[in-house]
């Protein structure tokens, strides 16, 4: 290691290659809760110094474990094997804008609320608005495929990037898509690395596509006595002929959090469950887009809505669901944060097993999301200290997976595998399905140094919260 | 882990942070530095390594140091992680384990009593000198490179003190105040004391002024010499305990955040809590005082202008509005708003004399955004960050655009007060 360490120096900017405790230590978590120890650190500010890294990475064979700002919630990042944390949090400023082509192009490291300032500043949109967006960076953002609640109407991340520049495991250089909208020359290999979480390639630099930005937005909440209705109410407005740019959920427990800590006028904690709806458009069409969705939902029992009379209010309305995430670690210090998809006419059957799971476990299982996708995140809170807590969570997460995919959802709408639903991939996937992909990973990183230990399981893995010593 | 430091270091409030990283784009020497270590997220994270004995005490040492404890992450935290006390035991465990600081140990020995500030004055008067100013950089009296305080020298105002002692007990009026001058503050900007009591005055409020007050003792708190700190804050409740007034104001951000975190630094002591809580419901900012008046804002001041809140008024004070609603109700006055404008200046108590490279680099990404908006005026809330400000305007070349003045001045002037 101190061979390559030495290397690395050369190689680096003074002060971007480290082995210090201090910055080990710092770069051995993420959002989620784990811990590991990396070997050096290196923080590239050009596609070159990548090149570098990963050629002296095969050299002395030591794994690579590309990472943004660390916000991942499912262990993306962290260093489970050791060996180099390839950080680019500090190469934030490359970023060429295509004012004519509405395109950019960003380094890795950008955080996406510059993208998302940097747009609107040409009066453009970059639509991919993850919760996270003030922190996170592209490169996370891709290599995650990141959603976020206007992904209802506009798309995941994946659907705004045109092309890529990527740093291959043996070090090359190679460029997918470009500049265009439309492209179909060879296989879409952007499409292949956004979502494969640093297993198969470095993102060096990336072609983000942007549109026009929606003049006006208008927003109601609606109120209902019973979480099924409310699971509902999405496909009802879903059919009503508007597409809202976004539908949130959020269960009584998180309003209630929320609510303790931050009154916010109008918004009581009576209801069951809560839905936040954002229209997107001329002003004129939202008045009348806002009509047909009271209409629709006031046909539903027990619904209240409130439509907000002017941006100020609207920004009260949703502040409730900014803070859900961060507000319901009041019940416990530790966030077991789930990420299911589920299709949107399974949402009432899919509350209805969450509160079986809650009932029968009976921990702090609290629900809220993007309800207009289906993509919604039960939380267990409790507490990494107490172990026959966390025993039951290993137990209630299983259950909790089980019953997305026996609806025909998924492991993970936007959070990716990582390290902590890796156990559950046989659950979704066939022998055959996962040999394919093992085949991908095989082929393009045949010596497994890129992000080692993630998504595929090991060998009879199964989920583990509390390590029986 | 090691059962000393589990008692020393705040390691249960380390694991109210949750890792989400809200914190870093709010933290000064994250944006500045671009390391984690050099971020609450890695600060919060190596303490508890510490005490878990993944990392040792020096590990920290670096990024403690360098931490500016102007606690903004702590205002935006969604988890409410209490960086604040995070980061009082690691400095005090820190310096428990190397020397005293020469720095620390000059700063608190002038500070310490009150007849020591009169020296103090004359100190600092001296460093207008060229003889004090050759003496301290020949003998490195400070441990600290020449050009920190070349720089800190030009930008010193001129010492200018003659005591006023405002006290006429014998006036009945709606509402009394107790004024705390603050060493600093009295050293460099007595004027701007003198002005706040006359606007007070000016507006039917009757000011008494505290004889026996001493210094609030927050850079003793911050260097972690925490006996010191209780000291001073056991003698200045006992000074202005004295008085029936109604408020006790300040002009001073930082001074005010130490005052009000008195109750906190005496929790433990069963002899002093109960007074010190009650004397914490006393302490007001003086913008909180002119948001609550009805300020005779006559003369127009018209100036494009934005406001550098002191970050501890904000963070620890908690407040936030009032000095804006004041800012906005003067007449001609175009007030702008400066972006990152809540993040620190990079002055911070003695920061930028001890941290000199990381202080300057945190004051030219502020001084970016300054020269995006182009104000005439900077309108500030705390002496350390207007020298700071004063630095970053001189940095520059612009003081014949831009001046730099404390809330006070500007409002005594909007309301004609001299
Ligand atoms: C409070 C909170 C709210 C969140 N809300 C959302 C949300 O609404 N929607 C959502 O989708 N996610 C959300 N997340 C999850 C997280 O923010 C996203 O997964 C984000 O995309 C991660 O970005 P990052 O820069 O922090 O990357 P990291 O966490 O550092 O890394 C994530 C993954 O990307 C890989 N990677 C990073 N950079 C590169 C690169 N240049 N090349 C190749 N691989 C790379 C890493 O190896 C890792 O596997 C949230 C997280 C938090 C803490
Ligand atoms: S201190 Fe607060 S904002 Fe920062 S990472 Fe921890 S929980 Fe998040
Ligand atoms: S107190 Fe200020 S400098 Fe220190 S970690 Fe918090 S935001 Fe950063």
């Amino acid at each position: 290691m101190e061979e390559l360490f030495v290397a690395l120096q050369d190689a680096l900017k003074k002060g971007h290659v480290s082995k210090e405790v201090a910055d080990l230590s710092s770069y051995s978590y993420d959002a989620s809760f784990g811990e590991y120890m990396p070997d050096i650190i290196c923080q590239p500010m050009s596609t070159d110094e990548v090149v570098k890294i990963v050629k002296l990475s095969n050299q002395f064979d030591v794994p690579i474990y590309p990472r943004g700002s660390g916000t991942s919630l499912s262990g993306g990042p962290l260093p489970v094997n050791g060996g180099i944390v390839l950080d680019f949090s500090r190469w934030d400023n490359d970023i060429t804008v295509y004012e004519d082509d509405l395109m950019m192009d960003v380094s890795p490291g950008v955080i996406t609320a510059k993208i998302h300032e940097i747009a609107e500043s040409y009066g453009l949109m970059y639509p991919p608005d993850p919760s996270s967006s003030s922190i996170s960076t592209i490169g996370g953002n891709l290599a995650e495929n990141a959603g976020g609640p206007r992904c209802l109407k506009y798309g995941v991340t994946k659907d705004y990037v045109v092309g890529l520049e990527i740093v291959t495991a043996n070090g090359d250089v190679i460029r997918s898509g470009g500049r265009t909208v439309k492209n179909v020359t060879g296989y879409d290999m952007t499409k292949l690395m956004i979502g494969s979480e640093g297993t198969l390639g470095i993102i060096t630099k990336a072609t983000l596509q942007l549109i026009p930005k929606p003049i006006d937005t208008k927003t109601a909440m609606l109120q209902f006595d019973d979480f099924v209705t409310s699971g509902r109410a999405v496909s009802k407005i879903l059919r009503s002929g508007i597409l809202p740019s976004k539908i949130e959920i959020m269960d009584k427990y998180c309003v209630d959090a929320v609510l303790s800590t931050h009154p916010i006028e109008h918004v009581t904690n009576d209801a069951e469950s809560v839905l936040l709806v954002e229209l997107d458009g001329h002003p004129l069409a939202l008045e009348a887009e806002m009509k047909v969705i009271e209409e629709t939902c006031q046909a539903l029992p027990g619904c209240k809505v409130i439509v907000a009379r002017d941006k100020h209010q609207a920004s009260e309305l949703w502040e409730v669901r900014k803070l859900v995430s961060p507000a319901i670690v009041k019940f416990g210090p530790t966030k077991i944060s789930e990420d299911t998809s589920v299709p949107v006419s399974q949402i009432p059957e899919f509350f209805k097993s969450i509160e079986r799971i809650r009932q029968e476990f009976d921990l702090n299982l609290v629900v809220f999301g993007h309800a207009g996708d289906g993509n919604l995140h039960p939380n267990i809170i409790t507490d990494k200290r107490k172990p026959e807590e966390l025993k039951k969570a290993e137990q209630a997460v299983a259950e909790i997976f089980k019953a997305s995919l026996k609806l025909g959802g998924t492991l993970s709408g936007e959070h990716g595998i990582g390290l902590f639903k890796k156990p559950f991939m046989y659950n979704e996937f066939d022998e055959a399905g996962m040999a394919f992909m093992k085949g991908v990973k095989k082929a393009l990183d045949p010596n497994n140094r890129l992000n080692p230990g993630k998504i595929f399981p090991d060998e009879n893995e199964r989920f583990v919260l509390v390590h029986d010593e | 882990m090691t059962s000393e430091l589990i008692k020393k270091l705040d390691y249960d409030a380390t694991f109210d942070c949750v890792q989400c990283g809200f914190c870093l784009p709010s933290c000064p020497t994250y944006l500045t530095m671009k390391e984690e270590k050099h971020s609450p997220r890695g600060r919060i994270n190596l303490v508890k390594y510490a005490v878990e004995g993944k990392a040792k005490l020096k590990d920290l040492e670096e990024a403690i140091d360098l931490c500016l404890g102007c606690r903004q992450c702590e205002t935006v935290c969604p988890t409410n992680v209490q960086y604040g006390d995070i980061y009082e035991t690691a400095v005090s465990v820190l310096r428990e384990n190397r020397n005293k600081k020469l720095d620390s140990k000059i700063m608190s020995l002038f500070l310490e009593r009150n007849y020591m500030l009169t020296l103090m004055y004359k100190g600092l008067k001296l460093y207008h000198t060229p003889f004090m100013y050759k003496a301290i950089t020949n003998t490195k009296m400070l441990d600290i490179l020449p050009d920190r305080l070349g720089n800190m020298a030009k930008i010193l105002p001129p010492v200018k003190k003659q005591k006023n002692h405002v006290n006429k007990p014998f006036r009945t009026k709606k509402t009394t105040i107790g004024f705390f001058r603050g060493c600093m503050m009295d050293a460099f900007f007595s004027n701007i004391n003198d002005l706040a009591i006359k606007i007070l005055e000016a507006h039917d409020i009757q000011v008494v002024e505290i004889s026996q007050q001493t210094c609030c003792g927050a850079l003793q708190h911050h260097a972690g010499e925490m006996d010191k700190a209780k000291t001073l804050a056991k003698m200045n409740i006992e000074a202005l305990e004295k008085y029936d007034v109604d408020y006790y104001v300040n002009a001073i951000g930082g001074c005010g955040a130490s005052l009000i975190e008195y109750d906190h630094l005496l929790r433990h002591d069963d002899k002093w809590n109960k007074r010190a809580e009650q004397f914490v419901e006393k302490v007001k900012d003086i913008s909180v005082i002119f948001d609550q008046l009805d300020l005779n804002l006559t003369n127009e001041i018209n100036k494009k202008a934005i406001y550098q809140p002191s970050c501890h008024l904000q963070n620890v004070q908690q407040v936030f509005k009032e000095p804006e609603n004041v800012i906005r109700q003067i007449k001609g006055l175009e007030y702008k708003i400066l972006p990152e404008k809540d993040i620190c200046c990079g002055s911070a108590g003695i920061y930028n004399i001890v941290n000199y490279e990381a202080s300057m680099d945190i004051l030219n990404r502020k001084m970016t955004h300054v020269k995006k908006v182009e104000p005439q005026l900077i309108i500030t809330s705390n002496p350390g960050c207007h020298l700071q400000m004063l630095l970053g305007v001189k940095n520059e070349n612009l003081e014949h655009t831009i001046e730099v003045k404390h809330i006070v001045e500007v409002v005594a002037e909007a309301c004609g007060v001299e």
